[in-house]
């Protein structure tokens, strides 16, 4: 979105200027938003309500769950279900998906950082082929293609590996990776480079040294993103892999609802258990994570 | 796309020092991971549908059979319609809660910004985790619904085929309307201040504000969240998967469901290959009509966002 970037360009903070608008024009600003606040509120209540749930039927006996109100917390809060999905192998399938998602994210940071620099600002026509592959890239569903992806995992015999899992990540977060890095690399000032240069500067160091640190919030941005997404993946996993040993947190969800069926507490403080690592993150993290996806998306 | 190529190349010739620029060969490990696992895949969909395959013995030459099959199948005919159908209510239920949110939580009132916070934790969960806690939450004897004790409520949400699409679409709304939101408060942000100002000055109320102000200037924020809601509409399959199965009967059976059902459960693989191709040609379609509703000038803004 090219006039409002170069807006961004030259006034960065468009957040203060709400804010310095608000405050210096209070009295007229100020109308109150009943429609506005109420319908946040039902929202709010919208949101809550199953992680509420999902929470308090977590910490339930199973024998009262059946008979007990589904909303009220329980008398005798225990914590029995977690201790039943920790001796679970909770912990192995938590490692594995640490191990995938970094094993992913890094390398397609990487090679997408790389590729975006080139991208932006080498020539020619197979840059330009590439970019425009990229860009196709973002209509593919992923689900379209995972029968040959099977195929290929097969034959070349990594299936029911965690490489399996890493390998088309790596490929499927290329094409988000390498626009959002686009659109920041566009913006470092052509002159810096040109300094860079004059002062004997070689591409692969302008590179490390003067590119690398402009788009480190991007970077921090997108790898966020592509990690929530292959953190939470479920296709792959449940189509490349087969063992408990390779298995990942969101299929394993899905396994302790065959295995837990009618044990629903045990079920739900799986879920939650899935949930918490990342909850800590957000908790901790929570404004670089926003503040980055806001910026990277409507950039 | 033309855009970026065009702009790309300008800067190129910018670099007046005459040296070349970057060696295109930073740019070959992405483009030969993508074509590796990514671009061969696709064709190799398009060469897997005129063939049969169970998934693990010998591939045979079937030609045309799996498509005339395919094609004819009413099976097929029903998933197209309800991947029509929860494509086309989930974008417009999505869209207007998104673009109020995102304008709500724009707003810098500490209440506004807890509220976000809270907001935007299903971001944080997976389908399959979303998935099993509605299947709990909606359970007709032991969910929410009786829990309140009002019968409306006590529904059999998921075994009924005239309610459970729109449970779907709900639980759909749920997990991504956080995401959504996302974006348009950071477009929401992007809006001068001064047009509001002047619109204030003029005597516009708020709604027209909304209307005249906001909305437009939202324009290609707009394109972006849509084009990712209606290509990633195609990508809802985990959560249907673990939610529904496709069920009851074949009410929810989703175009990428039908796909791994035919695929890995029937291990029909060939005929699954010519609905990973219907796949392909659909998302690519969406995308590049909605790029078309964007302007041609501006072929490329919606994307970049994607």
């Amino acid at each position: 979105m090219p006039s409002r970037v170069a807006d961004r360009d030259t006034a960065p903070p468009p957040q203060e200027n709400v804010r310095e608008t608000s405050a210096a024009a209070a009295p007229t600003r100020r109308r109150r938003n009943i429609l506005g606040g109420l319908g946040g509120w039902v929202w709010l209540v919208v949101i809550i309500l199953p992680i509420y749930y999902v929470v308090i039927t977590s910490v339930k006996e199973q024998a009262g769950f059946f008979s007990a109100n589904a909303l009220l917390p329980p008398a005798d809060p225990t914590l029995a279900n977690y201790e039943l999905v920790l001796h679970n192998q909770f912990v192995r399938y938590f490692f594995n998906s640490v191990v995938i998602t970094i094993g992913s994210v890094i390398p397609a940071l990487l090679v997408s950082f790389m590729a975006s620099y080139a991208l932006v600002r080498g020539r020619g026509r197979f840059l330009s082929w590439t970019n425009s592959l990229f860009l196709l890239g973002l209509a593919l569903p992923i689900q379209a293609t995972i029968i040959p992806i099977y195929y290929m995992i097969t034959k070349m015999h990594l299936y029911d590996t965690l490489l399996a899992l890493i390998l088309p990540s790596i490929a499927f977060a290329i094409p988000i990776t390498v626009l959002i890095l686009n659109n920041f690399m566009r913006d470092i000032p052509r002159d810096l480079f040109e300094s860079m240069r004059l002062d004997g500067c070689s591409e692969w160091s302008m590179l490390w040294r003067l590119a690398l640190p402009m788009t480190r919030p991007a970077l921090v941005t997108v790898g966020i993103y592509n990690g929530l997404q292959v953190w939470n993946g479920f296709l792959f996993p449940l189509i490349l892999t087969q063992s408990p040993e390779v298995r990942v947190l969101p299929l394993s969800l899905w396994t302790y609802q065959g295995e837990f069926s009618v044990n629903i507490p045990a079920i739900l403080a799986a879920v939650v258990l899935s949930t918490l690592p990342l909850l800590v993150l957000y908790i901790l993290g929570r404004r670089q994570m926003l503040s980055g996806l806001t910026a990277g998306f409507s950039k | 796309m033309s855009e970026i190529l065009s702009r790309s190349r300008r800067a190129g010739r910018a670099g007046k020092v005459g040296r070349a620029g970057p060696s295109a060969w930073l740019a070959a490990p992405a483009l030969a991971f993508f074509l590796g696992f990514a671009v061969l895949p696709m064709l190799g969909v398009v060469l897997l549908s005129f063939t049969n395959w169970d998934g693990l013995g010998a591939i045979t030459w079937g030609g045309l059979t799996n498509w005339t099959h395919v094609l004819t199948s009413s099976v097929t005919a029903t998933s197209l319609w309800v991947t029509a159908k929860i494509m086309f209510f989930s974008y417009i239920v999505q869209t207007p809660i998104s673009i109020l949110l995102g304008v709500f939580t724009a707003g810098r009132q500490k209440y506004r910004t807890v509220l976000a916070v809270l907001y935007f934790v299903p971001l944080l969960l997976s389908s399959a985790a979303v998935a099993i806690a509605f299947k709990a939450l909606l359970d007709p004897n032991f969910g929410v619904g009786p829990a309140l004790g009002l019968p409306v409520l006590a529904q059999d949400w998921l075994g009924d085929p005239n309610l459970v699409l729109f449970v779907v679409v709900f639980v759909i709304a749920w997990q991504f309307v956080p995401f959504h939101t996302l974006i348009y408060q950071g477009g929401v942000r992007q809006i001068p201040a001064s047009l509001y100002e002047a619109a204030e000055i003029d005597g516009a109320g708020r709604v027209q504000q909304f209307l005249h102000i906001t909305l437009p200037q939202l324009k290609y924020t707009i394109i972006t969240s849509s084009t990712l809601m209606v290509v990633g509409s195609l990508a809802y399959f985990d959560l249907i998967f673990v939610l529904t199965g496709g069920g009851p009967g074949i009410s929810t059976r989703l175009l990428p469901l039908d796909m791994y059902l035919t695929g890995f459960q029937s291990n029909e693989m060939g005929a699954a290959s010519v609905l990973g191709v219907i796949l392909v040609v659909i998302g690519l379609a969406l995308a590049l009509m909605l790029q078309r509703l964007g302007g041609k000038d501006r072929n490329v803004s919606q994307l970049e966002g994607a």
